[in-house]
This record gives structure tokens, C-alpha cells and sequence, in this order.
């Protein structure tokens, strides 16, 4: 199919435009935390460190900070492990109900967050009686993270070559000598990548995190939503708001460089892998 | 199999090769040999943990949902109590209030799904088939990374750009375009915004797959550019862009948080849920409410599940 010039160039300024309405809304947050002008108006009237100081100071901002720092860091170890082991279990074999683990372990993203939410928070609250606290989140984050671990993994296992595992078991490795020395080695970046977006979808999830969340904790995303509608607020929301883009799109960014041909997308997973 | 002394080509990372490192002797660890000779029991220890935790935790949850759906809150204590009862279950889907909320989701729904649809193709194109390959790794990190930056600053960035005085009101001035303001018009544009990149890497992806001789050939025998992205991309497509339109469709049923920072007074069937988890505490009418979008879910995967959409998610 050829493409005339001016077809091609008409592709490409679509393009160029849609990437600029893709970025223009967060890039003007990013702008509106320097903007000293407090209604936000466009254009900004002027320059301020002022907010970034108050973020600062905040004792609800850091206690948010910390608590979404801790359920990340949980979450991510946990699906590390659950992640990894499923992708282990789902390359490596074949068995009977293989396809409906597969769908099982999409399932938590592809359903809405509010059905996990909900579902989730009406499982602890009213069938189990657990009350609802800082480790809830974690067991409903570590439960859609997983996937993203599990994805960058088995795209992994598909390239390495299981034959290494055959030769070190005929040399008389065991099983978790094996592991420890062949496998996680070829594994590892594909861990970080999976990791570092595991630590990004954790970190500024919102919806599964307001239904499973104890009344007394606040995580990042819960400190913004509580003070959004609160004009006093807003400039700090601002500076929250550029806190939480940095976090999530530098993981990104990295995972992307160490996972080059198996992007580990969160939903199109597959697709780029 | 025979004993393999050279070292495999496909090696990933040359960097670690394992064959450099030196393999301890086997130490005499009995439940290391057993897992050795038994594969199942292999399998057994890799799966259980994970598989475990997803139905334990999420399969559990899921099957409590649709029980609670039929029971019933006490009036006195607001407790829930196991009266069994259709009566929530009838209430969402007659009173006239969750019927229209359920259609506004839908339509939203549908139409977020249609504007991204029409936005990713062209892009999607572009990156695969017309920018250079050193472009296109550029331009997919570029829609990348967006897609994971947070969906409530996303909603936020919107409620920006959407204030009275905002950077939407600025640019439209000039030519006389007004702000939606907060609205429904203004939840569907932020709800299209948010979910865009989920539609365009799918695509991309679909579009890679289109192997560019068939292109050629198809030009070769006559055919117009438009006519090749007809007769020939489209139906390769098909099942890409259906994999985009799960998870925009999807995605935007369930939604609350964007129609409450920007929708003003939009209510959506996430709303309603969430209404009812909280303030309303009425668990298993929460609960009756959030089948709506479950089943319309699944009976839209079920539909398009044989178009071998759901091999591209």
C-alpha cells in the first residue's frame, strides 16, 4: 500500500495532536502546582514554590505518602511471588483447567474496579467479619498486581530456553538449586519489570482502594479525593497530583527499558508482549 | 536426553550465563529429589499458592456477591440478615430511577468506546505502518506511559481543564466554543481521555500483525489505499480493536469517580453503588446493583468471544 506524502503527513499531525491531548491535561496539573494564582485559571498569572513548601509540611500528605508507600511495597512482594510462581506453573506444564487459570488471573482487571471493590470489601465486612484496615488493601491490591508480574514472566519463560533447567537437573542440581541458579538469573529483569509495575498500579489505585481501606488510614489517592471539593485545599492537591504522575510514570519508564519486547501493560497485556 | 556440554545459542542474556557459575553438587535434600522425580507434585507447589489466593480471595468474592445480592438489610440495626429475597434484585431492575441510570451508563459507555475507537485507529496506523521504527518505539512509549499514570489525577487533570476560566473555556473562546462545564457531555470527554491509551496499543498491536506484503500485493493488484484498509487490514483487525472496546466499555460501565469529580450531577451505576456501600449502607442492595454491569460484561465477552477477541487482551 503506498501512501501518498501529504496522506502520510496528515496521519502524522493527527497523531502529534491526539499525543497533545493526551499530555496537555496532566502537563497543565504539573503547571497549576507552580501556579500562585489559587482559582487556577488559564492562562497562570504566576510563579510559586509556595505549595510544594505546604505539601511538604503537611502531616495528612505524609502520612498518605507512607501508607501508600507501605501498601505498595507489600502488594509488590506479594505478587512477586504469586505472579511468578502461576507463570512458572502455566509455561512449564500443561494440565487440565490450565486456560480457566489463565482467564482467573486476567479476571480481577478486566472486571470494573468497583465489582473487585465491592465484592472484596462485602467479603470482609459481612461474610468474614475482618475489619477493614490496611492489610485489606493489600490482599485486594496484591490480587489485580499479580497479573502484571505474571505477564512480564511468562513472556520471559517463552524466550529462555527450558533446556538450561533439563542440564542442570542432569548435572545433578535439585529443584530449588535450579531455580536459584539458572532460571532467576534469565528471570530477573522481567522480576523488576513486572515489579516496578506492580509498585505503580498499587500506588495510585483508587477505586478497589476506597471499598477496602479501614476508616482511620488514607492512602495518596484517598488524601486527593477527600480534598478535591475543598477550594482551601486545592493548591495541595495539586502538588499531590504531580507526586503521584512522577511516581507511577518513572516505573513505567523503567520497566519499559529493562522489558524492551514484553511491555507489561496492565490490560492489553498481551498484546505488545 | 543426552548431556548437552555446549552452551545453548538462544542463551537470553550472555551476561548471566549459568553454565559460568558453579552448580553445587546436590545436597542430600529429600523433598528437593521428591519434587525432582514427580512433576505434578512439581506443579502442585508451583500452583497452589496463586491459584489459592485468586479463588480463595476473588472467586469467594464474586460468588458472596451474588449471595448478598439476595439478602437483605434489617431496618432496626442495619445489620445485613440472611433473609433470602429477590426483592433487591427486582427493585434495580423495575424502578424506573436504576432503569434510566443503567441506560445513561450504557450509553456513556458506548460512547466513550466509539470516540476511541474512531481517535485510536488512525493512530495506531500511523505508528505501525507509516512512522519509522525508531518512531514507533518512541510514540508506543509515549501512549504508555500515560495509560499507567493515575486514573483519579487523569479525572483531576480534567476537572481543570474543564473549570469555568479553565484551559477548555480559554481555548474554545476564540471560536466560540463553550465548556461543557460539569456534566455528562464532560464525564464522556474525560472518561474517552482516560481510557484512550487502552484502545490505541491494542490496535497498534493488530496492525503489526498485518504483514506489509499483503499490503503491497494488494496495492500491486489495483487496489486504493482506503479500499486495502477495507478489504484487507479491517478484518484482520476486527479482533483487536473488539479487545480495545472490552476494556473501554468495561471500564467506563463501572465508573463513579470520574462522573463525581466531573460529571456534576450524573449519576452513573457506580455511583449508586457506591452510594449505597457508604452513606446508604445497604450492602446487598449495593451489591444487586453491581450484577447490572457483571452481567452485561460477560454477556459482551460471550458475544465477541468468537471473534478470538479475548486471544488479544
Amino acid at each position: 500500500m503506498r501512501l501518498s506524502k501529504s496522506a502520510k503527513s496528515i496521519l502524522g499531525v493527527i497523531t502529534g495532536l491526539v499525543l497533545l491531548f493526551i499530555y496537555a491535561p496532566l502537563l497543565l496539573v504539573v503547571v497549576n502546582s507552580f501556579n500562585s494564582d489559587k482559582t487556577f485559571g488559564w492562562p497562570p498569572k504566576g510563579f510559586t514554590l509556595e505549595w510544594w513548601g505546604r505539601a511538604f509540611e503537611s502531616e495528612g500528605v505524609r502520612s498518605a505518602l507512607v501508607t501508600s508507600l507501605w501498601v505498595a511495597v507489600v502488594s509488590t512482594i506479594i505478587s512477586l511471588v504469586l505472579g511468578t510462581l502461576l507463570a512458572l506453573a502455566l509455561q512449564r506444564y500443561k494440565f487440565f483447567g490450565r486456560e480457566a487459570v489463565n482467564l482467573l488471573v486476567i479476571l480481577p482487571i478486566a472486571l470494573p474496579g468497583i465489582v473487585t471493590g465491592i465484592a472484596l470489601n462485602n467479603m470482609f465486612t459481612t461474610i468474614l467479619g475482618v475489619p477493614l484496615s490496611m492489610w485489606t488493601v493489600v490482599i485486594a491490591h496484591a490480587t489485580f498486581c499479580m497479573v502484571t508480574v505474571f505477564n512480564n514472566v511468562i513472556a520471559r519463560l517463552r524466550r529462555v530456553n527450558s533446556r538450561l533447567e533439563e542440564a542442570s537437573a542432569d548435572l545433578g542440581a535439585g529443584v530449588f538449586t535450579t531455580f536459584r541458579l539458572v532460571t532467576f538469573p534469565q528471570l530477573r529483569s522481567a522480576l523488576l519489570a513486572g515489579g516496578l509495575l506492580a509498585f505503580a498500579l498499587s500506588f495510585d489505585e483508587i477505586i478497589v482502594t476506597t471499598f477496602t481501606i479501614g476508616a482511620g488510614d488514607t492512602t495518596l489517592p484517598i488524601w486527593i479525593l477527600q480534598n478535591l471539593f475543598r477550594p482551601n485545599q486545592a493548591p495541595v492537591v495539586n502538588v499531590v497530583a504531580v507526586v503521584l504522575i512522577v511516581v507511577s510514570i518513572v516505573p513505567i519508564y523503567l520497566a519499559q527499558r529493562l522489558s524492551e519486547d514484553s511491555v507489561g501493560v496492565r490490560r492489553p497485556a498481551k498484546v505488545a508482549a | 536426553m543426552s548431556l548437552n556440554t555446549q552452551q545453548p545459542g538462544t542463551a537470553a542474556d550472555p551476561g548471566t550465563r549459568p553454565g559460568t557459575a558453579a552448580v553445587p553438587r546436590a545436597r542430600k535434600n529429600s523433598f528437593s529429589a521428591l519434587l525432582n522425580r514427580t512433576p505434578r507434585l512439581r506443579l502442585a507447589a508451583l500452583l497452589t499458592a496463586p491459584a489459592g489466593w485468586l479463588i480463595l480471595v476473588y472467586i469467594a468474592a464474586l460468588a458472596a456477591l451474588l449471595i448478598t445480592a439476595l439478602w437483605t438489610v434489617d431496618t432496626f440495626t442495619g445489620k445485613v440478615s440472611t433473609t433470602w429475597t429477590f426483592a433487591n434484585v427486582i427493585q434495580v431492575l423495575t424502578d424506573p430511577v436504576y432503569q434510566i441510570i443503567t441506560l445513561r451508563t450504557i450509553w456513556i459507555a458506548l460512547a466513550v468506546t466509539i470516540i476511541d475507537a474512531v481517535i485510536a485507529v488512525p493512530i495506531a496506523f500511523f505508528i505501525a505502518k507509516v512512522a519509522t521504527a525508531h518512531w514507533q518505539k518512541i510514540l508506543v512509549i509515549a501512549v504508555l506511559m500515560p495509560l499507567w499514570a493515575s486514573y483519579l489525577v487523569k479525572a483531576y487533570a480534567w476537572r481543570t481543564v474543564l473549570a469555568s476560566g479553565g484551559l477548555l473555556e480559554w481555548m474554545g473562546a476564540p471560536l466560540g466554543v463553550a465548556s461543557p462545564g460539569y456534566s455528562e457531555t464532560a464525564v464522556i470527554l474525560t472518561l474517552a481521555y482516560i481510557w484512550l491509551p487502552y484502545m490505541i496499543l491494542p490496535i497498534h498491536a493488530g496492525f503489526e500483525k498485518v504483514p506489509n506484503s499483503l499490503l503491497e500485493a494488494s496495492s500491486d493488484l489495483g487496489a486504493k489505499p482506503l479500499k486495502t484498509m477495507r478489504l484487507v487490514m479491517l478484518p484482520i483487525l476486527v479482533p483487536s480493536i473488539i479487545a480495545g472496546t472490552i476494556f473501554t466499555f468495561s471500564l467506563s460501565l463501572g465508573d463513579y469517580i470520574t462522573a463525581q469529580i466531573v460529571g456534576g450531577t450524573t449519576q452513573m451505576l457506580g455511583t449508586v453503588v457506591y452510594a449505597n456501600v457508604g452513606a446508604a449502607n445497604n450492602l446487598p442492595f449495593a451489591s444487586a446493583v453491581s450484577l447490572i454491569p457483571i452481567v452485561i460484561i460477560m454477556v459482551y465477552l460471550f458475544v465477541v468471544r468468537r471473534t478470538g477477541a479475548l486471544n488479544n487482551l
